[in-house]
């Protein structure tokens, strides 16, 4: 069996401890909102998930882009990787925004430019997932999956920018939103530290859950190669 | 609703939506651990099982 490198275990630890005390942060550090009260809590981690998802698949891209000039299929294993990360904390970004819509908005989901366009972009790369499972071929799969990854990331720019260039009710927390935006609070520093602190952290999940991630597609490449060699 | 919660006195109860993401939270991301775990040992067994055929089979 492959030993765990030692990087990696101080990278688990590491992120472990981040977590803690971003969680700490999040409950006992950062004050309660005056309006929206408790709920506004979801905003950090929230925006942190969101941030994996986008940053996943802008991974996903390169290691496509890589995998289409070299046709090394580490690259597709690390594509894989990413996107699969990003599936999962995307999803926690979507349903944690509903979560808190109800309150707020009065309505668990709208379809507003900000929350459709990541629907769309978590539908893309759930899609991603199916159209390699349809692929036997491992080279084949690979070249597709790279494609498909680098297309499917004109979504990320698309999702990012939605609350920025339409009417939306999204609120925009950095930067000027929409008058229209419901929801929208001023960040006091111990937001803002908790809100930093918490892309921090979940930047270190990514990086830890990646490198777990890459190494076991390189086991499931590995099976997949004896598999094959088995069959001839 | 917003409105409601600007003329009210005090923050909003909203607590038990706050639990409810962070059990979302958490609940997907240990979901997404074990998953992680499991396929590693399987991956494993079947690694062994392959490399016992190909033995086998040289």
């Amino acid at each position: 069996m492959e030993s765990k490198p030692r990087l990696l275990t101080i990278l688990d630890i590491a992120t472990v401890v981040l977590l803690l005390i971003a969680t700490y942060m999040v409950f006992f550090y950062a004050p309660q909102e005056a309006v929206m009260g408790d709920v506004q809590r979801v905003f950090y981690f929230h925006v942190a998930a969101g941030w994996v998802g986008m940053l996943s698949f802008m991974g996903a891209a390169i290691a496509g882009i890589v995998y289409l000039i070299k046709k090394d299929r580490k690259w597709d294993i690390v594509g894989l990787a990413a996107v699969e990360i990003g599936i999962v904390f995307l999803f926690i970004n979507v349903v944690t925004g509903s979560i808190w819509a109800r309150p707020i908005w009065n309505t668990w989901w709208t379809w507003d430019p900000r929350l459709t366009t990541a629907t769309v972009m978590l539908l893309i790369y759930l899609a991603y997932l199916m159209l390699r499972q349809g692929i036997e071929d491992p080279d084949r799969r690979a070249r597709f999956g790279a494609v498909y990854a680098i297309i499917g990331s004109l979504s990320v720019p698309l999702t990012y920018f939605s609350a920025r260039i339409f009417r939306t009710i999204h609120p925009i927390v950095i930067g000027s939103g929409d008058p229209n935006a419901s929801g929208s609070f001023d960040m006091t520093p111990l937001m803002t530290r908790t809100f930093m602190f918490s892309l921090l952290t979940f930047t270190f999940i990514f990086f830890d859950l990646f490198w777990h991630r890459i190494r076991l597609g390189r086991k499931a490449d590995q099976v997949e190669q004896l598999r094959l060699k088995t069959m001839e | 609703m917003l409105f409601s919660l600007l003329l009210q006195e005090g923050p909003a109860n909203t607590t038990n939506y706050m639990i409810a993401g962070y059990a979302v939270i958490f609940g997907v991301m240990l979901i997404y651990l074990i998953s992680l775990l499991v396929r590693q040992r399987n991956l494993q067994k079947d690694l062994e099982v392959m490399e016992e055929i190909q033995g086998d089979q040289e």
